[in-house]
């Protein structure tokens, strides 16, 4: 089954300044994503941009598909200027997902950001496990309280964030990562009982991964690419592992969290 | 019937016989499995794969793309998993398609261009051998394979020694003169020549002052070069009395046409794989429909025929 579909636009709905929620009507059947696969979207049909653009699933709402996205290009403006009933075209679902499914560990959830675009996501699907459904712990950081998203849609499956921004304006004055340091610490988790899954910028991811290495926390990322072809064939994604250059369209975009090189 | 309307799309490249003249693009479809989802690759003229080389390449560190208006550079580096890989994991299933394979690649020195033309030349499965002597993501000192003249003379010639394939030489956009290039290497023993490869491009972060590629320059391709891939290979055209291949941002079947009146007896999708991974085959349907409706029986007598 070819997954280069037509979808046309059911929503595209500002949340706050610079940040959309944009809900699919897929126009044929598709494969069902898994938390952590993306999509390449065409954002226009002429030549500037030229390629489609990477966006990983939110959420599946009945047959449609939920993008979560911030203003930060000519791309994705575009994209904010679609309209009800505007046709898109895309590719997937892509690349690998957070291997979740036979966990029976503690869950510590990291979203940085737009970050919580896949993590909540896999929170979601997490949520209908059937009982005893491993507990979900999630850390939420963002820059102010207007960008921490989803905490209606996260209380209304069970799940009250630990919550940092970068100005106190919500929760701990501070970044997510060491919000989480100071848990592991006072808590002295039992480490082999808890894994770890977490999307966020760079330097987050960064950080994130010297505090698993040294507490031993074993979990996954997903990570962000510019992208070309979103397939695989073109190589233009790569990311640095210990195991050599991998394609975050491919092998990614989420990877064992000690995998990654920075 | 009598009124049947035909369009005869067949082409030949040297001893190679394409059933219609749309080929893929070097390092822009794999070694095709991963396309095989979207397209019937039994519809293709010719598929050419990655770029090749006795043993495999890492490539370069990442940012290794970065979007232009229509076009993109990119700086990968030649990455790939080496010949040895390549024909025990991907050419298997490339044997299965009435299709024929095109190998890209490439050395690092002569010797390593002759030996890897020698191993290519056995092996079942191969239709023709694409060198590429023209990648600007090198290190320094690579490039004048395909822009200093005897060398080009040199490497073609031990090459075309060492098989009785076709033997496609695969041109750089970054020389003064390509027909002149192009010239060298016909005389040099190739079959066709193809080009454009990617053109030298650069761009930067203005927000942070660093080249928006790790590896600082990048090829440039897509759209915004389709001009300039359409000049060279007319003047290629005039020049030579071997078939010329065009590349370099087609992504319609009017693109694909423009090259042919400039004078390609083939074409190959680049970039435009990426955009639309049914590029390759809309393509085919296309010329198809415009040889039908301007009644053009076979796409041989569209071949050069720009009135200038």
């Amino acid at each position: 089954m070819s997954r280069l579909f037509k979808a046309s636009v059911s929503e595209n709905k500002e949340l706050i300044k610079n940040h959309y929620l944009l809900t699919l009507n897929p126009l044929k059947k598709i494969k069902k994503p898994e938390p952590g696969q993306f999509f390449m979207l065409s954002v226009d049909k002429g030549l500037d941009p030229l390629l489609k653009r990477p966006l990983s699933i939110h959420r599946l709402t009945g047959g449609n598909l939920q993008f979560l996205y911030r203003v930060v290009g000519s791309g994705t403006n575009i994209l904010s200027e679609k309209k009800t009933g505007d046709i898109l075209e895309l590719i997937g679902p892509l690349g690998k997902g957070f291997p979740f499914k036979k966990t029976q560990k503690n869950i510590i959830l990291v979203a940085g950001g737009l970050g919580i675009a896949p993590i909540f996501a896999l929170a979601e699907t997490l949520a209908k496990i059937p009982p005893p459904a491993p507990p979900v712990l999630l850390f939420q950081g963002a820059r102010t309280e207007d960008e921490v998203l989803c905490i209606d849609k996260l209380k209304s499956i069970g799940i009250d964030p630990i919550i940092s921004t970068d100005n106190g304006t919500l929760g701990e004055k501070g970044n997510i990562v060491s919000v989480l340091k100071k848990y592991l610490t006072r808590h002295s988790l039992p480490v082999n009982r808890y894994i770890l899954y977490a999307c966020g910028p760079e330097p987050m991811l960064k950080s994130l991964s010297s505090l698993a290495i040294k507490h031993k926390l074993k979990g996954y990322i997903a990570l962000e690419q510019h992208m070309a072809c979103g397939l695989g064939t073109c190589l233009g994604c790569v990311v640095n592992t210990i195991d050599g250059y991998k394609r975050v369209c491919k092998e990614g975009p989420v990877f064992p969290i000690e995998k990654i090189v920075w | 019937m009598a009124n049947k309307k035909t369009a005869d799309l067949k082409v030949n490249l040297g001893k190679l016989k394409l059933k219609n003249p749309v080929m893929t693009a070097s390092g822009t479809f794999g070694y095709g499995d991963e396309y095989s989802e979207f397209i019937d690759i039994n519809k293709l003229g010719a598929v050419v794969v990655k770029g090749l080389s006795l043993k495999p390449k890492e490539g370069n560190p990442p940012p290794r793309i970065a979007e232009t208006p229509a076009g993109m550079l990119n700086a990968i580096g030649l990455q790939n998993i080496g010949i040895d890989s390549f024909i025990k994991k991907k050419l298997p299933f490339l044997r299965q398609f009435k299709t024929p394979v095109i190998v890209n690649f490439f050395g690092d020195s002569i010797a390593e261009y002759v030996k890897t033309a020698k191993k290519l030349n056995a092996i079942k499965g191969i239709h023709a051998l694409e060198m590429n002597i023209s990648c600007p993501n090198k290190q320094a000192g690579w490039s004048i394979f395909g822009t200093d003249p005897k060398v080009t003379f040199k490497v073609v010639s031990e090459v075309r020694k060492m098989t009785d394939l076709t033997l496609i030489v695969k041109l750089s956009p970054n020389v003064t003169d390509i027909a002149l290039m192009a010239r060298v290497a016909e005389d040099a023993g190739a079959d066709a020549v193809s080009l454009i490869n990617t053109l030298t491009g650069m761009a930067i972060d203005i927000k942070t002052k660093r080249p928006k590629l790790a590896n600082i320059t990048g090829g440039l391709s897509g759209p915004a070069v389709k001009p300039v891939a359409v000049r060279m290979v007319w003047e290629c055209y005039k020049s030579l009395s071997i078939p010329v291949i065009g590349m370099g941002g087609i992504i319609s079947a009017a693109d694909a046409i423009e090259f042919i009146l400039a004078g390609a007896s083939a074409v190959a999708v680049g970039t435009g794989n990426f955009i639309n991974p049914e590029a390759t085959v809309n393509i085919i349907k296309g010329i198809k429909s415009f040889m039908l409706s301007e009644g053009i029986k076979s796409i041989k007598d569209l071949r050069g025929s720009v009135k200038c």
